[in-house]
């Protein structure tokens, strides 16, 4: 008789040595039924030329969840059934004759409770780099009710902040501190005190502010207390600045958080860039000291604006979420930074609405129930003004912080000015629109008549009424009237 | 100073007329309207006195007009605001909140600065208007 490696030799067709086609490998089926426990993922595909789009799908599905490159008989060790994700359904995407969408479910035990880092070492972990595809974007993410409960979301969100803040019925109100780099201690907490003094209800460091040469952070967060307290005893009102506790290690930045703390200030701030892990351990350390917690989006247009590869913005959005950030950065439409004005729409319902439906129009494609997290307040920043005021209010709405950095510090009569300008633009804005009036056609009247009776606003509309961004955006919608297939 | 509380205090204050749509606004979208009124307008004093209980279910602005003025009559000199209550599933907190009184006088806070250790200082805000006077006498 043969050798016993000749006679134990697995006889299976699927599980003989050697390369098989993912699709027959069990990572498609066309059949599959979604489970409501499932993650959902869609992806838009470029395979490679020659390469079959289900194929393609299939890969995908195989290298973000149980395969390698060949077949490996420890599988049959495993309930491997059930761990192979599985892409069920393959779409040419609207207009394109290379893209394809890609739908694909994942079991929900694949992925630790919790751990944004474990889901995305899945999702985009290998698997973008992965040779059959040409480009490979992650578009959106159905994240199941039950995965969903094993994160705590953001601890204020909107609703806790407002009350925190006593701010109701309005976006609120900031700025982001000019010139972003080398102002002392001393000059950066005067930038604070006026901003907050003129009407705004925050100001902010910006994202590379850290601890540079020219203000450690201690004189900062000093200077900076002293102008947000003053500015409060002077209008009565809660004032915040957001404080960047981004640094080089979790410990450098659990020391500033402190400090922060100790001196009193209400909201401190993170980039995106420090990552999944320390974002997830900040939120906790906030919720835990009673802190807002503002996450900037440095970084993220290196994956998220061409439409080809990387990820779409909108599931950042759903992973801040849940990591458990109470702000974040998402886009302004009429600013200087990217944003198409439904996909913007987009970000903000995500973040915002209790749950999710399917709408391709703004870019989301799958029901989801945000089962229970709060929301999360969006950021508007960048090269926005108070002429835009009524376009801000139509297209942003009311949960929103509308920041306005130049918009504020650059206006001739000062900073205080530039911020009272900006917040009677916003309050006649919003008295406009409560009464019923057509507030986006009379817009540009509704700010002329306040700025009869305030004259830093009329100083303004002066200075910037002609400044537009009017550029086409990247990150555009893909989407045909009628879907092909609604997502399950 | 000029309290800036509330969702409209930077523009002049609201005419009668404009506080009429603004309830209208309210009524629209089903918020419950109650009228809150101090003499202790510290930022972080959270509960004025409520002028009675919201009211919910409101058959037109004239009502809560009718208790703008009650209101008014029995506190003249203090601040008053109207506080809507949304009750939606995902909000069920204040929709909207704004003065709509003000006393004639408004002397505002100051700053007590209590030096700490290394460069720290601990901030307190106090009024002027409460200091020193008891209720009711401190406008």
């Amino acid at each position: 008789m043969s050798n016993v490696e000749q006679r134990t030799r697995i006889k299976s067709e699927r599980y003989e040595s050697g390369v098989i086609p993912y699709k027959k490998m069990g990572y498609w089926d066309a059949d599959y039924t979604v489970k409501d426990t499932d993650i959902l993922v869609l992806f838009r595909i470029t395979p490679q030329p020659g390469v079959d789009p289900i194929e393609a799908a299939a890969a995908v599905a195989g290298e973000s969840s149980t395969a390698t490159w060949t077949v490996v008989w420890t599988d049959l060790l495993t309930a491997c059934d059930i761990y192979r994700a599985k892409a069920y359904f393959v779409e040419q995407v609207p207009n394109s004759a290379t893209e394809f969408f890609a739908f694909i479910a994942y079991e929900c035990d694949l992925f630790e409770e919790g751990s944004i880092a474990n889901l995305t070492a899945s999702i985009i972990g290998n698997v973008f780099g992965f040779k059959a595809v040409k480009a490979l974007r992650l578009e959106d993410m159905r994240i199941p009710f039950g995965y969903l409960k094993t994160f705590l979301g953001p601890a204020t969100g909107v609703i806790v902040e407002r009350e925190r803040l006593d701010v109701f019925g309005r976006p609120l109100l900031g700025a982001t501190v000019k010139p972003k780099l080398g102002l002392s201690g001393k000059n950066y907490g005067r930038v604070v005190y006026e901003g907050l003094r003129g009407g705004l209800d925050f100001l902010k460091d910006d994202e590379n502010i850290n601890s540079q040469p020219f203000m450690r952070w201690r004189e900062r967060y000093l200077y900076v207390i002293e102008g947000v307290n003053k500015a409060a005893a002077k209008t009565g009102t809660v004032k915040g600045s957001y404080l960047n506790v981004t640094a080089a290690t979790m410990e450098d930045m659990y020391e500033r958080a402190a400090f922060a703390k100790e001196v009193g200030s209400v909201i401190i701030m993170i980039d995106l860039i420090i990552g999944y892990t320390a974002i997830q351990s900040i939120a906790f350390w906030a919720r835990k000291n009673d802190m807002i917690l503002h996450l900037h989006r440095a970084g993220h247009s290196t994956y998220t604006r061409q439409k080809s590869h990387g990820i779409n913005f909108r599931v950042i959005c759903k992973w801040m979420r849940m990591s458990g950030v109470d702000h974040i950065h998402a886009g302004t439409v009429v600013g200087k930074l990217e944003g198409d004005p439904n996909t913007v729409k987009g970000f903000y319902d995500t973040l915002l609405l209790p749950s999710l439906k399917e709408n391709r129009n703004i870019g989301i494609f799958f029901d989801m129930d945000w089962a229970s997290l709060r929301k999360c307040l969006p950021v508007a920043s960048g090269g926005i003004h108070c002429g835009q005021m009524h376009q801000l209010v139509q297209l942003l709405g009311e949960d929103v912080v509308l920041q306005f950095g130049g918009g504020t510090i650059g206006h001739p009569d000062g900073i205080q000015a530039g911020a009272t300008a900006n917040r009677v633009a916003l309050e006649s804005m919003i008295i406009a629109r409560n009464e019923g009036r057509n507030y986006v056609e009379e817009g540009p009247e509704i700010l002329k008549a306040a700025s009869k009776e305030c004259r830093p606003l009329q100083v303004a509309l002066d200075l910037w009424k002609a400044i537009t961004f009017n550029y086409a955006s990247t990150d555009t919608l893909d989407y045909e009237a009628t879907p092909t297939k609604a997502a399950a | 100073m000029r309290l800036h509380q509330g969702t409209f205090s930077l523009v002049a204050d609201l005419t009668d007329d404009q506080i009429r749509k603004q309830i209208e606004y309210c009524i629209k979208k089903k918020f419950a309207i109650g009228i809150e009124w101090t003499d202790d307008p510290h930022p972080r004093n959270a509960y004025w006195e409520m002028w009675g209980l919201p009211l919910f279910e409101i058959p037109d602005a004239a009502t809560i007009m009718y208790e703008i003025s009650e209101a008014r009559k029995a506190h003249p000199n203090v601040y008053i605001k109207i506080n809507a209550f949304n009750n939606t599933r995902g909000i069920e907190s204040t929709g909207l909140s704004f003065i709509i009184q003000r006393p004639s006088f408004e002397p505002g806070f100051y700053l007590v600065r209590q030096e700490a250790p290394g460069r720290t200082i601990r901030y307190t805000l106090q009024s002027y208007a409460v200091q020193g006077a008891s209720e009711g006498t401190r406008y």
